[in-house]
Protein backbone atom coordinates (compact mmCIF):
# COMPACT_ATOMS: atom_id res chain seq x y z
CA UNK A 1 0.00 0.00 0.00
CA UNK A 2 1.47 3.49 -0.95
CA UNK A 3 2.41 5.09 2.35
CA UNK A 4 4.30 8.43 1.49
CA UNK A 5 2.92 9.96 5.34
CA UNK A 6 4.35 7.54 7.17
CA UNK A 7 7.35 10.10 8.39
CA UNK A 8 4.30 12.39 8.66
CA UNK A 9 2.25 9.63 10.84
CA UNK A 10 4.86 8.61 13.20
CA UNK A 11 6.40 12.60 13.51
CA UNK A 12 2.33 13.34 14.49
CA UNK A 13 3.02 10.40 17.42
CA UNK A 14 6.96 11.45 18.45
CA UNK A 15 5.35 15.22 18.67
CA UNK A 16 2.33 13.81 20.52
CA UNK A 17 4.83 12.09 23.18
CA UNK A 18 7.29 15.04 23.88
CA UNK A 19 4.13 17.40 24.03
CA UNK A 20 3.02 14.72 26.55
CA UNK A 21 6.06 14.62 28.67
CA UNK A 22 6.03 18.40 28.69
CA UNK A 23 2.63 19.12 29.67
CA UNK A 24 2.96 16.26 32.35
CA UNK A 25 5.47 18.27 33.75
CA UNK A 26 3.31 21.34 33.74
CA UNK A 27 0.67 19.70 35.05
CA UNK A 28 1.90 17.71 38.10
CA UNK A 29 4.64 20.22 38.77
CA UNK A 30 5.24 23.20 37.34
CA UNK A 31 1.15 24.60 37.59
CA UNK A 32 0.46 25.62 41.31
CA UNK A 33 -2.13 23.49 42.98
CA UNK A 34 -5.70 24.43 43.54
CA UNK A 35 -7.49 26.52 46.73
CA UNK A 36 -9.94 23.88 47.47
CA UNK A 37 -8.94 21.15 45.99
CA UNK A 38 -5.38 20.66 46.82
CA UNK A 39 -2.91 18.84 44.47
CA UNK A 40 -6.09 16.18 43.04
CA UNK A 41 -7.06 18.77 40.52
CA UNK A 42 -4.07 17.94 37.91
CA UNK A 43 -5.90 14.77 37.13
CA UNK A 44 -7.44 17.75 35.00
CA UNK A 45 -4.86 17.78 32.51
CA UNK A 46 -5.90 14.69 31.43
CA UNK A 47 -9.42 14.31 31.92
CA UNK A 48 -10.69 16.88 30.02
CA UNK A 49 -8.46 16.88 27.10
CA UNK A 50 -9.53 13.34 27.22
CA UNK A 51 -13.10 14.33 27.11
CA UNK A 52 -12.18 17.00 24.30
CA UNK A 53 -10.65 14.37 22.19
CA UNK A 54 -13.60 12.16 22.33
CA UNK A 55 -16.02 15.32 21.41
CA UNK A 56 -13.46 15.90 18.73
CA UNK A 57 -13.70 12.68 17.34
CA UNK A 58 -17.17 11.96 17.08
CA UNK A 59 -17.66 15.36 15.47
CA UNK A 60 -15.34 14.01 12.59
CA UNK A 61 -17.20 10.82 12.45
CA UNK A 62 -20.45 13.08 12.05
CA UNK A 63 -18.89 14.62 9.27
CA UNK A 64 -18.18 11.79 7.99
CA UNK A 65 -21.15 10.02 7.94
CA UNK A 66 -23.06 13.18 6.09
CA UNK A 67 -20.90 13.35 3.57
CA UNK A 68 -20.84 9.65 2.99
CA UNK A 69 -24.40 9.85 2.25
CA UNK A 70 -24.05 12.98 0.01
CA UNK A 71 -21.48 11.89 -1.96
CA UNK A 72 -20.22 8.10 -0.59
CA UNK A 73 -16.43 7.10 -1.14
CA UNK A 74 -14.30 4.23 1.17
CA UNK A 75 -12.26 6.82 2.61
CA UNK A 76 -15.01 8.46 4.06
CA UNK A 77 -16.73 5.13 5.99
CA UNK A 78 -13.11 4.24 6.85
CA UNK A 79 -12.41 7.59 8.54
CA UNK A 80 -15.88 7.28 10.16
CA UNK A 81 -15.42 3.70 11.41
CA UNK A 82 -11.98 5.21 12.94
CA UNK A 83 -13.18 8.42 14.08
CA UNK A 84 -15.78 6.58 16.31
CA UNK A 85 -13.72 4.25 17.49
CA UNK A 86 -11.14 6.35 18.99
CA UNK A 87 -13.72 8.77 20.19
CA UNK A 88 -14.86 5.41 22.51
CA UNK A 89 -11.38 5.33 23.30
CA UNK A 90 -10.96 8.94 24.48
CA UNK A 91 -14.27 8.97 26.00
CA UNK A 92 -13.85 5.83 28.29
CA UNK A 93 -10.18 6.92 29.01
CA UNK A 94 -12.01 10.42 30.00
CA UNK A 95 -14.95 8.45 32.02
CA UNK A 96 -13.01 6.60 33.91
CA UNK A 97 -10.75 9.66 35.13
CA UNK A 98 -13.52 11.57 36.15
CA UNK A 99 -14.55 8.72 38.40
CA UNK A 100 -11.17 9.24 39.53
CA UNK A 101 -11.24 12.69 40.03
CA UNK A 102 -15.00 12.57 41.58
CA UNK A 103 -14.03 10.48 44.44
CA UNK A 104 -12.00 12.61 46.24
CA UNK A 105 -13.53 15.61 45.55
CA UNK A 106 -17.42 14.75 45.07
CA UNK A 107 -17.48 12.23 48.04
CA UNK A 108 -18.29 9.72 45.27
CA UNK A 109 -17.08 7.55 42.05
CA UNK A 110 -20.51 8.13 40.47
CA UNK A 111 -23.66 9.54 40.15
CA UNK A 112 -26.43 9.75 37.63
CA UNK A 113 -26.20 13.31 37.48
CA UNK A 114 -27.18 14.66 33.40
CA UNK A 115 -23.92 15.21 32.69
CA UNK A 116 -22.46 11.67 33.50
CA UNK A 117 -25.41 10.08 32.32
CA UNK A 118 -25.42 11.79 28.77
CA UNK A 119 -21.89 11.12 28.14
CA UNK A 120 -22.42 7.44 29.27
CA UNK A 121 -25.23 7.51 26.65
CA UNK A 122 -22.55 8.77 23.66
CA UNK A 123 -20.44 6.16 24.93
CA UNK A 124 -23.28 2.53 24.43
CA UNK A 125 -24.81 4.80 21.53
CA UNK A 126 -21.03 5.48 19.55
CA UNK A 127 -20.33 1.23 21.33
CA UNK A 128 -23.31 0.49 19.38
CA UNK A 129 -22.47 2.05 16.51
CA UNK A 130 -19.20 -0.12 15.66
CA UNK A 131 -21.19 -3.28 17.33
CA UNK A 132 -23.60 -2.25 14.39
CA UNK A 133 -20.55 -2.62 11.60
CA UNK A 134 -19.59 -5.12 12.70
CA UNK A 135 -22.75 -7.56 12.44
CA UNK A 136 -23.23 -5.83 8.35
CA UNK A 137 -21.56 -7.78 6.24
CA UNK A 138 -22.54 -5.98 2.96
CA UNK A 139 -19.42 -3.25 2.69
CA UNK A 140 -21.97 -0.76 0.90
CA UNK A 141 -24.96 -1.81 3.40
CA UNK A 142 -22.66 -0.99 6.53
CA UNK A 143 -21.73 2.27 5.37
CA UNK A 144 -25.04 3.40 4.72
CA UNK A 145 -26.66 1.93 7.83
CA UNK A 146 -23.66 3.09 9.94
CA UNK A 147 -24.17 6.51 8.65
CA UNK A 148 -27.59 6.90 9.81
CA UNK A 149 -26.45 5.71 13.21
CA UNK A 150 -23.91 7.71 13.40
CA UNK A 151 -25.66 10.89 12.66
CA UNK A 152 -28.67 9.73 15.14
CA UNK A 153 -26.22 9.16 17.49
CA UNK A 154 -24.83 12.93 17.54
CA UNK A 155 -27.89 13.84 18.70
CA UNK A 156 -26.12 13.19 22.28
CA UNK A 157 -23.48 15.47 22.12
CA UNK A 158 -24.44 18.67 22.34
CA UNK A 159 -26.60 17.57 25.13
CA UNK A 160 -23.00 16.52 26.78
CA UNK A 161 -21.98 20.00 26.11
CA UNK A 162 -25.01 21.85 27.34
CA UNK A 163 -26.36 19.27 30.02
CA UNK A 164 -24.10 21.26 32.67
CA UNK A 165 -26.13 24.38 31.35
CA UNK A 166 -29.64 23.21 30.95
CA UNK A 167 -30.35 21.36 34.44
CA UNK A 168 -29.08 20.80 37.37
CA UNK A 169 -25.70 18.75 38.13
CA UNK A 170 -23.37 17.27 39.92
CA UNK A 171 -20.47 18.58 37.34
CA UNK A 172 -19.69 22.03 37.11
CA UNK A 173 -20.70 24.06 33.85
CA UNK A 174 -17.31 24.81 31.65
CA UNK A 175 -14.55 26.83 32.72
CA UNK A 176 -13.39 29.38 30.82
CA UNK A 177 -9.88 31.02 30.74
CA UNK A 178 -11.48 33.66 33.23
CA UNK A 179 -12.61 30.90 35.56
CA UNK A 180 -9.13 29.37 35.42
CA UNK A 181 -5.96 30.76 36.29
CA UNK A 182 -3.42 31.33 34.17
CA UNK A 183 -0.85 29.35 34.34
CA UNK A 184 -3.12 26.68 34.41
CA UNK A 185 -4.86 27.00 31.26
CA UNK A 186 -1.43 27.35 30.29
CA UNK A 187 -0.94 23.91 30.97
CA UNK A 188 -4.43 22.37 30.18
CA UNK A 189 -3.63 23.77 27.01
CA UNK A 190 -0.28 22.09 26.12
CA UNK A 191 -1.87 18.89 27.08
CA UNK A 192 -4.82 19.33 24.86
CA UNK A 193 -2.54 19.46 22.18
CA UNK A 194 -0.60 16.47 23.37
CA UNK A 195 -3.84 14.91 23.28
CA UNK A 196 -5.00 15.81 19.67
CA UNK A 197 -1.66 14.92 18.45
CA UNK A 198 -2.16 11.31 19.55
CA UNK A 199 -5.09 11.59 18.29
CA UNK A 200 -4.70 12.49 15.01
CA UNK A 201 -2.11 9.69 15.09
CA UNK A 202 -4.50 6.70 16.30
CA UNK A 203 -7.22 8.25 14.28
CA UNK A 204 -4.89 8.03 11.27
CA UNK A 205 -3.22 4.64 11.40
CA UNK A 206 -7.02 3.58 12.37
CA UNK A 207 -8.22 4.77 9.03
CA UNK A 208 -5.67 3.53 7.41
CA UNK A 209 -6.57 -0.29 8.59
CA UNK A 210 -10.05 0.72 7.70
CA UNK A 211 -9.50 1.64 4.65
CA UNK A 212 -7.33 -1.95 3.95
CA UNK A 213 -10.31 -3.75 4.81
CA UNK A 214 -12.60 -2.36 2.58
CA UNK A 215 -10.22 -2.74 -0.32
CA UNK A 216 -10.31 -6.54 0.75
CA UNK A 217 -13.56 -6.86 1.25
CA UNK A 218 -14.60 -4.87 -2.61
CA UNK A 219 -11.82 -6.32 -4.11
CA UNK A 220 -13.07 -9.79 -3.18
CA UNK A 221 -15.58 -11.00 -5.97
CA UNK A 222 -12.96 -10.16 -8.49
CA UNK A 223 -9.54 -11.65 -6.76
CA UNK A 224 -12.09 -14.89 -7.07
CA UNK A 225 -10.53 -16.75 -9.88
CA UNK A 226 -13.30 -17.08 -12.86
CA UNK A 227 -14.32 -20.18 -15.04
CA UNK A 228 -12.61 -18.15 -18.21
CA UNK A 229 -9.84 -17.10 -16.46
CA UNK A 230 -11.00 -13.80 -16.78
CA UNK A 231 -10.75 -10.89 -13.90
CA UNK A 232 -13.33 -8.60 -14.02
CA UNK A 233 -11.57 -5.09 -14.32
CA UNK A 234 -14.39 -2.82 -14.31
CA UNK A 235 -15.66 -1.31 -10.68
CA UNK A 236 -17.58 -3.14 -8.35
CA UNK A 237 -21.06 -2.63 -8.70
CA UNK A 238 -22.64 -0.22 -7.22
CA UNK A 239 -19.74 1.02 -5.59
CA UNK A 240 -18.02 4.21 -5.41
CA UNK A 241 -14.16 5.34 -5.55
CA UNK B 1 -39.89 2.28 -9.44
CA UNK B 2 -35.93 2.43 -8.78
CA UNK B 3 -33.98 5.33 -7.46
CA UNK B 4 -30.48 5.58 -7.93
CA UNK B 5 -28.34 4.47 -5.16
CA UNK B 6 -27.00 8.34 -4.63
CA UNK B 7 -30.18 10.07 -4.68
CA UNK B 8 -31.51 7.19 -2.22
CA UNK B 9 -28.69 8.12 0.02
CA UNK B 10 -29.03 11.63 -0.24
CA UNK B 11 -32.93 10.92 1.27
CA UNK B 12 -31.47 9.10 3.59
CA UNK B 13 -29.23 11.90 4.98
CA UNK B 14 -31.86 14.58 4.85
CA UNK B 15 -34.25 11.98 6.73
CA UNK B 16 -31.61 11.24 9.50
CA UNK B 17 -30.43 14.99 9.93
CA UNK B 18 -34.30 15.71 10.21
CA UNK B 19 -34.97 12.94 12.86
CA UNK B 20 -32.03 14.11 14.42
CA UNK B 21 -32.45 17.94 14.70
CA UNK B 22 -36.16 17.18 15.87
CA UNK B 23 -34.90 15.10 18.94
CA UNK B 24 -32.46 17.31 19.98
CA UNK B 25 -35.03 20.72 19.60
CA UNK B 26 -37.39 18.48 21.77
CA UNK B 27 -34.93 17.80 24.29
CA UNK B 28 -33.72 21.37 24.62
CA UNK B 29 -36.54 23.21 24.08
CA UNK B 30 -38.97 20.80 25.30
CA UNK B 31 -39.52 21.47 28.47
CA UNK B 32 -37.76 18.52 29.76
CA UNK B 33 -36.27 20.29 32.58
CA UNK B 34 -39.65 20.15 34.20
CA UNK B 35 -39.23 16.55 34.44
CA UNK B 36 -35.60 16.13 34.90
CA UNK B 37 -35.22 17.48 38.24
CA UNK B 38 -32.00 16.27 39.17
CA UNK B 39 -32.07 18.14 42.61
CA UNK B 40 -34.58 19.86 44.80
CA UNK B 41 -33.33 23.25 46.30
CA UNK B 42 -34.16 23.95 49.75
CA UNK B 43 -36.91 26.49 48.85
CA UNK B 44 -38.44 23.76 46.39
CA UNK B 45 -38.25 20.82 48.98
CA UNK B 46 -39.74 23.19 51.97
CA UNK B 47 -42.65 24.11 49.47
CA UNK B 48 -43.40 20.72 48.70
CA UNK B 49 -45.15 19.96 51.66
CA UNK B 50 -46.26 16.51 53.58
CA UNK B 51 -45.40 15.45 50.19
CA UNK B 52 -41.58 15.60 50.62
CA UNK B 53 -41.64 12.93 53.71
CA UNK B 54 -40.61 9.46 53.29
CA UNK B 55 -39.58 8.93 49.63
CA UNK B 56 -35.76 9.31 48.92
CA UNK B 57 -34.93 12.48 46.96
CA UNK B 58 -32.08 14.67 46.21
CA UNK B 59 -31.36 18.11 47.80
CA UNK B 60 -28.97 20.74 46.87
CA UNK B 61 -27.63 24.38 47.74
CA UNK B 62 -24.44 25.86 49.64
CA UNK B 63 -23.52 24.39 53.31
CA UNK B 64 -25.32 27.45 55.84
CA UNK B 65 -22.13 29.24 57.09
CA UNK B 66 -21.06 28.31 60.49
CA UNK B 67 -24.10 25.25 60.74
CA UNK B 68 -21.55 22.19 60.18
CA UNK B 69 -21.36 20.51 63.62
CA UNK B 70 -18.84 17.60 63.92
CA UNK B 71 -19.24 14.65 65.80
CA UNK B 72 -15.94 12.09 65.79
CA UNK B 73 -16.96 9.90 68.50
CA UNK B 74 -19.88 9.05 66.48
CA UNK B 75 -19.11 10.48 63.46
CA UNK B 76 -22.14 12.15 62.80
CA UNK B 77 -22.56 14.91 61.00
CA UNK B 78 -24.93 17.59 60.93
CA UNK B 79 -25.40 21.16 58.75
CA UNK B 80 -27.99 23.38 57.24
CA UNK B 81 -28.81 23.39 53.01
CA UNK B 82 -28.90 26.68 51.97
CA UNK B 83 -30.51 28.26 49.18
CA UNK B 84 -28.01 30.87 49.10
CA UNK B 85 -25.54 32.34 50.81
CA UNK B 86 -27.85 34.97 52.37
CA UNK B 87 -28.40 34.50 56.46
CA UNK B 88 -31.93 34.50 56.26
CA UNK B 89 -32.33 31.91 53.23
CA UNK B 90 -34.52 29.06 53.14
CA UNK B 91 -32.60 25.85 54.50
CA UNK B 92 -33.00 22.58 55.73
CA UNK B 93 -31.14 20.63 58.31
CA UNK B 94 -29.08 17.51 57.23
CA UNK B 95 -28.15 14.19 59.08
CA UNK B 96 -25.56 12.51 58.01
CA UNK B 97 -23.27 9.59 59.53
CA UNK B 98 -20.49 10.02 56.67
CA UNK B 99 -17.49 11.57 56.93
CA UNK B 100 -17.62 14.26 54.27
CA UNK B 101 -15.13 14.57 51.81
CA UNK B 102 -12.31 16.61 52.23
CA UNK B 103 -13.99 19.75 50.25
CA UNK B 104 -16.84 19.91 52.42
CA UNK B 105 -16.75 23.21 54.65
CA UNK B 106 -19.20 26.14 54.85
CA UNK B 107 -20.66 27.62 51.93
CA UNK B 108 -19.65 24.98 49.30
CA UNK B 109 -22.09 23.41 47.01
CA UNK B 110 -23.69 19.98 48.36
CA UNK B 111 -25.95 17.35 46.88
CA UNK B 112 -27.28 15.02 49.45
CA UNK B 113 -29.17 12.25 48.74
CA UNK B 114 -31.81 10.70 51.32
CA UNK B 115 -35.59 11.69 53.08
CA UNK B 116 -37.11 13.98 54.92
CA UNK B 117 -39.48 13.60 57.53
CA UNK B 118 -41.87 15.68 59.93
CA UNK B 119 -39.43 16.33 61.87
CA UNK B 120 -37.50 18.97 59.45
CA UNK B 121 -34.53 16.46 59.64
CA UNK B 122 -33.46 15.46 56.17
CA UNK B 123 -31.32 11.91 56.95
CA UNK B 124 -28.83 12.17 54.05
CA UNK B 125 -27.11 8.28 53.23
CA UNK B 126 -25.25 10.00 50.55
CA UNK B 127 -23.47 13.22 50.60
CA UNK B 128 -21.41 14.36 47.56
CA UNK B 129 -20.05 17.96 47.23
CA UNK B 130 -19.53 19.80 44.08
CA UNK B 131 -16.90 22.19 43.04
CA UNK B 132 -17.42 25.53 40.70
CA UNK B 133 -16.11 26.47 38.20
CA UNK B 134 -12.99 28.25 39.18
CA UNK B 135 -9.47 26.86 39.48
CA UNK B 136 -7.03 29.14 41.15
CA UNK B 137 -3.80 28.89 42.78
CA UNK B 138 -4.19 29.00 46.70
CA UNK B 139 -3.78 32.66 48.17
CA UNK B 140 -0.28 32.98 50.41
CA UNK B 141 -0.81 30.55 53.60
CA UNK B 142 -4.33 29.35 52.11
CA UNK B 143 -5.10 25.86 52.66
CA UNK B 144 -8.87 24.75 53.46
CA UNK B 145 -10.03 22.28 55.34
CA UNK B 146 -13.96 21.45 56.70
CA UNK B 147 -12.74 20.39 59.81
CA UNK B 148 -11.37 24.32 60.49
CA UNK B 149 -15.39 25.69 60.17
CA UNK B 150 -17.02 23.06 61.99
CA UNK B 151 -18.35 23.19 65.71
CA UNK B 152 -17.28 19.79 67.81
CA UNK B 153 -20.21 18.57 68.70
CA UNK B 154 -18.74 15.49 70.55
CA UNK B 155 -17.44 18.25 72.83
CA UNK B 156 -20.28 18.60 75.30
CA UNK B 157 -19.11 21.84 76.95
CA UNK B 158 -19.92 23.77 74.07
CA UNK B 159 -23.18 25.47 74.67
CA UNK B 160 -23.96 26.62 70.83
CA UNK B 161 -23.60 22.59 70.03
CA UNK B 162 -25.66 21.31 72.99
CA UNK B 163 -28.59 23.76 72.11
CA UNK B 164 -28.58 23.42 68.28
CA UNK B 165 -28.35 19.32 68.44
CA UNK B 166 -31.20 19.59 70.69
CA UNK B 167 -33.53 21.41 69.02
CA UNK B 168 -33.54 18.78 65.94
CA UNK B 169 -33.86 15.58 68.23
CA UNK B 170 -36.64 13.98 66.14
Amino acid sequence: MNDKYRALRNGLAVLGVLTLAVGAYMGLSWAPAEREMGEVYRIIYVHVPAMWMALLAVTLNLVCCISYLFKASWGKDALAEASAEVAVLFGGFGLVLGSIWAKPTWGVWWDWDPRLTSMSVMLVAYLGYLAMRKFVEDPEKRAVWSAVVGIIAYVDIPIVWFSVKWWRTLHQVQSTPKTVDADMTLALRVNAFAFLFLMAFFVWNRYRIARAQRAAEVALPEALPTSAGHTSTGPVPGVLS
Amino acid sequence: MSMSPAVRNRLIAVAALVVAAGGLAFIAFGNLGENLVYYWSPKELLSQGERAYGPTIRLGGLVKAGSIQWNAAHTELQFRVAEGREADAPNVLVRSTEVPPQMFRDNIGVVVEGTYSEAAVFQSNRLMVNHSNEYRAPKEGEQRNWKETVTDASAATSPAAGSSAQTVKP
